[in-house]
């Protein structure tokens, strides 16, 4: 498995009024061939932003990526290629499917149309080629009927079926990355296994990389092979999908995994919930962001910000828990594990 | 698609009556007739005479009934001040020049309304921008008598534009177009202050919609998205507003062509409302009217070919 993706020190903010939102903070990871890592936080932790940049698709103004940030693929970086290259990638090499499917389809164009746009692009065929291998798409991602369906408009589709016309559009070219950002967040249960089962299945079958972006554990749990939590602009643990699952060390990823809603959970019992909100990037706090709502919260947390420390060749935590002249805290009961 | 226009041509009919009967009345309640206006120093049993040859001294009931009937074999009636001419005669004499400067307006001022409301919204924040602005703000608060009456002034006369007139029988269609630059401006000028209003809240609207990231994500050529993805959404709401638009440019040629001395409908009804002209007033209404309903009922029918979500009729399961 070959290195596919780098990103390197990404920092990314927004030019407000109030001043400069400082939405990703430094944030760095690889992506391996094949592989599915999942990118989780809160909202506003900037996994989103982090998607977006990888295509470039942060409107600037008011965005700006920082010069010393770097996004290699295949050792070619993006932020510096030009507005051809730059097309070349999206849709071609890498694709994206966006949260919520009833918006995310152009309402005045047929699905077929989406699909072949793509196509045209980047595979060079002609309208009819492209909406014949438009109709072998929309069968590929289970869609029935696919002959009459590529004729119809998103308004004729169900949000489910729409999620899956997304997933054709973003994989007819048969992109090596494939970045969903909250694929399922806008669907409901049944909807969502249904989708997260497609997605596996067609990267057994097709190979494609992804990088997931969720807030929801649970949905992880069954596709992930590595596990990257975001908190306020900044990485502060990953891991395999096991690791993160059942060997957790940042009190964040603990506090992640409390809040999952499991099988066991008594009907009358509250779920947990993570007190307060995260700390206002327009100001930045100078030590560990999570500090302010750490139940285990030393002096130290609140005037500099952990280094990351190794765990193992793929565990990585910022945390001064970890330190040797840190007290020893034992994680919260009944968390993580199988869900 | 075919009972849907039934369906809105018998509704025409009622709209159509109910406004032939209230200007009837109307007109009726204003001061004098054509008889105490054109033939003022008869002597009074002349004019007697005269209205009971016109049926005018019927009780206002039956002329209505009369009129009505008249109606039906789409007949509008004779002109009481020009004798001799019919009003289908003067629509058939005074549509054409109308028409041109109507349709023109129409097309002009959507064009450039359109074509401006994308520059803006595409170059929002810029110079451009503020210039496309302020044209708007312009053109929906000077009144179009105004800006005729403005480029009278400083364009008339220049070069080969004429102040005022209207093309002679023996000129041609590109000769007699100078005679139409002047009207055209002034009559669509708040048209294109509207549009280009509308359509760059429009454009803006559409751009930041997800299906745009969605567009951009698929890595095809900017004017692609721009063409394909922003412009054809964000046309649909400029359609709605086409209609009210089309009424605008109807009412305005009845100034305008006053002020341009071009002989059209516009100028005829004014003479017919200064002369109490009844059938002629009656029978410009209706036209009128019936323009504005079929326009209404033409940009209904666009709306459900720009939008596939709009459909006229039912669908069937």
């Amino acid at each position: 498995m070959g290195k596919l993706l780098e990103v390197k020190d990404l920092r990314v903010s927004f030019h407000t009024y109030a001043g400069e939102v400082k939405a990703v903070r430094g944030v760095s990871f690889e992506l391996n061939e094949g592989e599915t890592l999942a990118i989780v936080g809160e909202s506003g932790c900037g996994k989103s932003i982090t998607s977006k940049s990888i295509l470039r698709l942060i409107p600037s103004p008011p965005g700006d990526i920082k010069k010393e940030s770097q996004i290699l693929y295949k050792d070619k970086d993006i932020l510096k290629m030009n507005e051809k290259e730059l097309r070349m990638l999206r849709g071609g090499e890498i694709s994206m499917i966006f949260q919520d499917p009833m918006t995310s389809l152009n309402p005045t164009m047929k699905i077929g149309k989406q699909i072949a746009e793509n196509l045209i692009v980047h595979r060079g065929m002609n309208k009819k080629e492209a909406i014949k291998e438009a109709v072998k798409m929309l069968q590929m991602v289970g869609i029935p009927n696919a002959q009459e369906r590529v004729n119809q408009y998103p308004h004729q589709f169900s949000g489910g079926m729409r999620q899956r016309v997304m997933i054709a559009i973003a994989l007819a070219c048969n992109p090596k990355i494939l970045i969903a950002d909250e694929p399922t967040t806008a669907l409901d249960v049944t909807i969502q296994a249904q989708i997260m089962d497609l997605m596996k299945e067609l990267q057994n079958n097709l190979g494609t990389a992804i990088i997931l972006i969720t807030h929801d554990l649970g949905v992880v749990a069954s596709i992930a092979h590595r596990i990257q939590v975001m908190y306020a602009g900044m990485v502060v643990e990953r891991g395999t999908t096991d690791e993160i699952f059942y060997n957790p060390k940042h009190p964040y990823t603990w506090a992640l995994l409390k809040s999952v809603p499991r099988l066991e959970t008594k009907h009358k019992d509250t779920l947990y919930s993570i007190k307060g909100t995260p700390p206002d990037l327009l100001k930045p706090p100078v030590g560990c962001p999570f500090a302010s709502r750490c139940e285990y919260c030393m002096e130290i947390c609140k005037e500099q910000m952990p280094k990351p420390t190794k765990i193992s060749d793929t565990q990585e935590v910022s945390c001064f828990l970890l330190h040797p002249n840190a007290p020893k805290v034992e994680p919260p009961q009944g968390i993580g594990g199988k869900l | 698609m075919g009972k849907y226009i039934l369906k809105r041509a018998s509704y025409m009919i009622f709209t159509l009556f109910i406004i032939v009967t209230a200007t009837f009345f109307l007109m009726n309640a204003m001061p004098g007739d054509p008889i105490s206006q054109q033939a003022r120093k008869m002597p009074p049993e002349m004019q007697q005479m005269l209205r009971h040859k016109y049926g005018l001294d019927k009780p206002i009931a039956e002329r209505w009934i009369m009129y009505l009937k008249q109606l039906l074999h789409g007949n509008f009636g004779d002109s009481f001040v020009t004798p001799g001419f019919s009003v289908n005669e003067i629509i058939k004499y005074k549509m054409p020049a109308s028409a041109w400067i109507g349709i023109q307006a129409v097309i002009v001022g959507l064009l450039i309304g359109v074509i401006l409301g994308i520059i803006a919204a595409f170059r929002r924040n810029t110079t451009a921008d503020y210039i496309v602005m302020f044209i708007a703000i312009l053109g929906v608060s000077v009144p179009g008598f105004v800006i005729a009456f403005l480029l009278q002034t400083v364009l008339g006369g220049k070069g080969n534009i004429p102040i005022a007139g209207w093309k002679s029988a023996s000129e041609t269609f590109a000769q007699g177009l100078r005679f139409t630059i002047l009207p055209t401006i002034a009559l669509c000028f708040g048209s294109i202050a509207t549009y280009a209003r509308y359509m760059r809240t429009s454009v803006l609207d559409v751009i930041n919609q997800d299906y745009i990231l969605t567009a951009q994500a698929k890595g095809i050529s900017r004017i692609a998205v721009a063409v394909k993805h922003v412009i054809r959404n964000a046309i649909i709401p400029i359609v709605t507003i086409l209609g009210p638009q089309i009424a605008t440019i109807i009412t305005g040629t009845i100034v305008i062509e006053r002020i341009f001395s071009i002989p059209g409908m516009g100028n005829s009804m004014i003479e017919a409302i200064n002369s109490n002209d009844y059938n002629v007033i009656l029978g410009l209404t209706i036209f009128f009217s019936l323009l504005y309903i079929v326009s209404l009922l033409l940009v209904d029918i666009t709306y459900s070919l720009v939008d596939p979500r709009i459909s006229l009729t039912k669908k069937k399961k």
